[in-house]
């Protein structure tokens, strides 16, 4: 076996630059979680369908077990570790919290972000709004209905 | 999982990533939003030897208009075109973007690649289908146009060389009195629809003149719908003649019994999305603003 290809790149992580070499094949949701250490963001289904992997892409949620770690070279990448700041929780996550968005909390992660982005766009968004923003994001356990309250009880303490 | 190990090459233009690809032969892919080839490499059922990445080729991702066309980058996401003022002035377009899976796909997949996979439930090609739309190509022997309708030869097969790349995807605006809809029915936000109706209709005078309905998912490639839209043409859109077009499209539809649902609620579905698609065309064609997106179940 020849040995494999190794690509030098340079990003930030939640604020942090950070410069590796990867192999071409490395997802970049194994690289956060592997190489970074970053276990926050879970994988769930690995098929582009679940959601628990989310994170932001140069402010935007992709599905991080459908993008290569070498596709996020030069760019920024949000994970759940990046939303609180100063040792406080983003309101956002108190929320969750609060409304008990969560239970076994393996999809929180990926919804958090969803979330972000949702109310980073449109601070007062409709159910509707909501849905759409967390429509590719799957949680087993809650039938959702929390998590709605959660976003709607975020946006409006973030409007306050 | 993770795909089999492959070389990454990076294209710095369209050229270079013809060329490259030519050089590297059948074993090299050429890899836009990844929201279809990244699963099937990790599957394992495409394992090509080398990737080359158009994702770092500057101004590729676009939406223009020129005189009466719109046209659309080989790196334009589905994001872009559903928050594009310009696309949503073909409200098809719109309507097509906005129901592509969920934000996470919608902010990598891109129009061009949809349209180069050719995978029978993709979205864009009923979609654009309906409107005049050019693909443009770009290789080693040079650049040529192809319509859309002859571009898409079969399930997952079109008429690009291996070689060859989309450039740009041209589509003419529809005049004043033209109004389409695109409507998919799927189970949840990230699958495949289990059907899906695309129609753009002209009235002069009341009556319908141009129709054209494609039916997608429910067949190897997007099916016209031929007989569905001579029902329509030269008449009044009415109740009767939408139930008697819809009827013709039900016949036209050939699906697979498959995890979507069964070959005869698909047809149910091909009759009711046809309906709805038919009577939102052609209110927007008489100048009424709707909103229409996919249907989950």
């Amino acid at each position: 076996m020849p040995e494999p290809q190794q690509v030098r790149i340079k990003l930030k992580v939640n604020g942090k630059p950070c410069e590796l070499a990867v192999e071409p094949r490395m997802l970049l949701v194994e690289m956060i979680r592997e190489a970074l250490d970053l276990t926050g963001t879970h994988v769930g289904c690995d098929t582009t369908y679940c959601g628990a992997c989310t994170v932001l892409l140069n402010g935007l949620p992709v599905k991080s077990c459908t993008v290569l770690a070498v596709q996020a070279d030069q760019g920024e990448v949000l994970t759940v570790e990046g939303l609180a700041a100063n040792g406080e929780l983003h309101p956002i996550q108190k929320a969750f919290i609060d409304q008990h968005g969560l239970q076994c909390g393996y999809c929180t992660p990926g919804m958090q972000l969803a979330a972000y982005h949702l109310l980073a766009h449109n601070p007062h968004p409709s159910e509707r709004d909501i849905r759409k923003a967390i429509a590719g994001n799957t949680c087993r356990c809650t039938g959702y209905q929390n998590i709605f309250r959660a976003i709607e009880s975020a946006a409006e303490l973030m409007g306050r | 999982m993770y795909p089999c190990s492959f070389h990454y090459h990076r294209a710095t233009s369209l050229e270079e990533a013809s060329s490259l690809i030519s050089e590297l032969g059948p074993e090299a892919k050429l890899l836009a939003g990844g929201q279809s080839l990244i699963p099937l490499m990790k599957l394992r059922f495409a394992n090509p030897a080398h990737l080359v990445d158009l994702n770092f080729i500057p101004a590729t991702s676009y939406i223009k208009q020129e005189g009466d066309t719109l046209r659309f980058g080989p790196l334009t996401r589905h994001a872009e075109i559903e928050h594009s003022d310009i696309a949503a002035k073909i409200p098809i377009v719109h309507d097509c973007a906005t129901g592509i899976a969920d934000v996470q796909v919608r902010n990598r997949g891109t129009m061009a690649g949809s349209l180069a996979e050719a995978d029978p439930s993709g979205d864009w090609a009923p979609a654009l289908l309906t409107l005049d739309t050019m693909v443009h190509c770009l290789g080693p022997k040079g650049r040529r146009e192809v319509a859309l309708a002859d571009f898409i030869q079969d399930a997952y097969t079109t008429m690009l060389e291996h070689d060859e790349l989309i450039s740009e995807i041209s589509v003419r605006v529809p005049p004043a009195n033209s109004g389409g809809a695109y409507l998919a029915f799927k189970r949840c936000a990230p699958v495949y629809a289990s059907a899906a109706v695309a129609v753009q209709l002209t009235l002069d005078d009341g009556d319908c003149g141009d129709a054209r309905i494609y039916l997608a998912a429910v067949g190897l490639t997007p099916i016209r719908a031929v007989e569905a839209e001579a029902v329509l043409r030269g008449k009044s859109i009415n109740p009767e003649t939408i139930a008697a077009a819809a009827e013709a499209a039900r016949a036209a539809a050939d699906p697979q019994p498959d995890m979507r649902g069964s070959a005869e609620f698909k047809r149910q579905l091909v009759f009711a999305l046809s309906k709805r698609a038919i009577g939102l065309a052609a209110r927007r064609a008489r100048g009424e603003r709707m909103e229409a997106s996919h249907i989950y179940a």
